[in-house]
């Protein structure tokens, strides 16, 4: 397993809310990567995290970019880089957008990038809702979450649709490589990335990012949460190389689902029978990877 | 490189002061001391820590450092999420009331 690098490409003195995932999801990917490596970021958390100029929170360069274009602007990058005669294997050139500005906002960009064919690893860091602009639903919020847009109360309009599987949206594009990676295990999440960092094409990474503001959950559990999300097969780390599926991390004792949504204020008002419903959701899905992944080793 | 890009401008009038690429030569820990947000406070019982560097890995906000004497933690930019203390193995850190400290 690869180790975690010592050297430090994000500078302390972030704006980050304390525990923050998003700020671990940054750290650890940039330790992967290196300096030689070029960011894109749109609109969201991470576009206020890094402080206002002339601060500057991370050691390489980063282009700030409109919340629909990370896909374009990192193709553009790409294309000038290219233009240089800068070979992709030497400069990575990455978008890094929250789950509102991949799944949602952002998506036409991040698919055209993908058909292209464009050398970047385009990076979704999931913290499950619009967050910067405080708690709105995403298609990435999860079943039965509060947020801001799907409120508790009176009305009981918590979300009732179930999470996007942006895995799948990527993977319909052909991609040569697409991971699910988990700030709780920053180990393996390095090496996800570098080893996308070496294939030559357009690759995805999906990072479980928790928020501890939006998920009303104390700032000390944000990596317990995250074990608890593999263990429970609510967020399962796999990845997809070429078609072939493998879940590199499977949970030795599949724990129940409940134990990771009680620790989430988020997910408090569900009564018993959504709560069981979502086991079997997550259950079902689970087998269905499971699946997957023996259909395309045969 | 034009020395355009180099220059750094601190008190801009507007956007036709800036440079067109903003490389400045300023960390954000040199303007950003994120310390004064802390309600709780880790406190590194050196007697009990293994000096694994856990506490290391999983602080989001790059806080805590693993010297010859144990676990230290930077006072000036750690917002006291409790992570370290919740993730040592050996329950070396605890986590102590701010206003006790200041
Ligand atoms: C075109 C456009 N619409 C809306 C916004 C306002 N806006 C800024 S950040 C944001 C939410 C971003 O959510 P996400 O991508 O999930 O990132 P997060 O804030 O959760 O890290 C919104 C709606 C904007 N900047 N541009
Ligand atoms: S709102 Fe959530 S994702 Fe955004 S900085 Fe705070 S903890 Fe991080
Ligand atoms: S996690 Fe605990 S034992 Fe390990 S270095 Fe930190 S304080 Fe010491
Ligand atoms: S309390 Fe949080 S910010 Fe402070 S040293 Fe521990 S992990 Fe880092
Ligand atoms: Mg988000």
């Amino acid at each position: 397993m690869a180790k975690v690098p010592e050297m430090e490409l994000m500078n302390k003195g972030t704006t980050a809310c304390p525990g923050c995932g998003a700020a671990h999801a940054m750290r650890y990917m940039l330790k992967a990567l290196g300096k030689k490596t070029m960011i894109n970021i749109p609109a969201c958390c991470w576009a206020v995290i890094p402080g206002v100029y002339p601060s500057r929170n991370l050691e390489i360069p980063l282009l700030y970019t409109a919340f629909e274009t990370t896909g374009a602007s990192s193709s553009g990058v790409r294309a000038a880089l290219n233009a240089k005669g800068v070979d992709p294997r030497e400069i990575t050139v990455v978008g890094f957008a929250g789950d509102g500005g991949t799944a949602d906002i952002g998506i036409q960009a991040l698919s055209g990038c993908l058909e292209r064919g464009t050398d970047t690893i385009q990076v979704m860091y999931d913290n499950e809702a619009y967050m910067n602009t405080g708690i709105q639903r995403s298609g990435e919020t999860p079943y039965g979450a509060w947020t801001t847009t799907t409120p508790v109360g009176s009305q009981k309009a918590w979300k009732k649709n179930p999470k996007k599987n942006m895995m799948e949206v990527v993977n319909a594009h052909g991609i040569p490589y697409a991971a699910t990676v988990s700030i709780g295990h920053p180990e393996l999440m390095i090496e996800k990335i570098q080893k996308a960092k070496d294939i030559p094409g357009p690759k995805f990474i999906h990072i479980y990012a928790p928020c501890p503001t939006g998920w009303r959950s104390d700032p000390s559990i944000t990596i317990e949460l995250c074990k608890l999300a593999v263990d429970s097969c609510v967020f399962p780390l796999y990845e997809i190389e070429y078609g072939e599926y493998k879940i590199y991390k499977k949970p030795k004792n599949k724990i129940p689902v409940k134990d990771y949504l009680k620790l989430q204020g988020r997910f408090r008002h569900l009564p018993q029978e959504e709560v069981e419903m979502i086991q079997k959701n997550v259950d079902k899905e689970w087998e269905l990877l499971l699946k997957k992944e023996e259909f395309t080793n045969e | 490189m034009s020395e355009e890009v180099f220059r750094i401008v601190i008190d801009p009038k507007d956007h036709r002061d800036l440079p067109r690429a903003v490389i400045t030569d300023c960390p954000s820990h040199l303007m950003t001391k994120t310390g004064s947000w802390r309600t709780l406070r880790p406190i590194v019982d050196l007697e009990e820590c293994i000096k694994c560097g856990i506490c290391w890995k999983f602080c989001p906000d790059v806080s805590i450092e693993v010297k010859e004497e144990g676990a230290v933690v930077d006072y000036d930019y750690c917002k006291g999420c409790g992570i370290c203390a919740k993730e040592c193995p050996v329950n070396a850190i605890d986590m102590k009331k701010e206003a006790d400290y200041v």
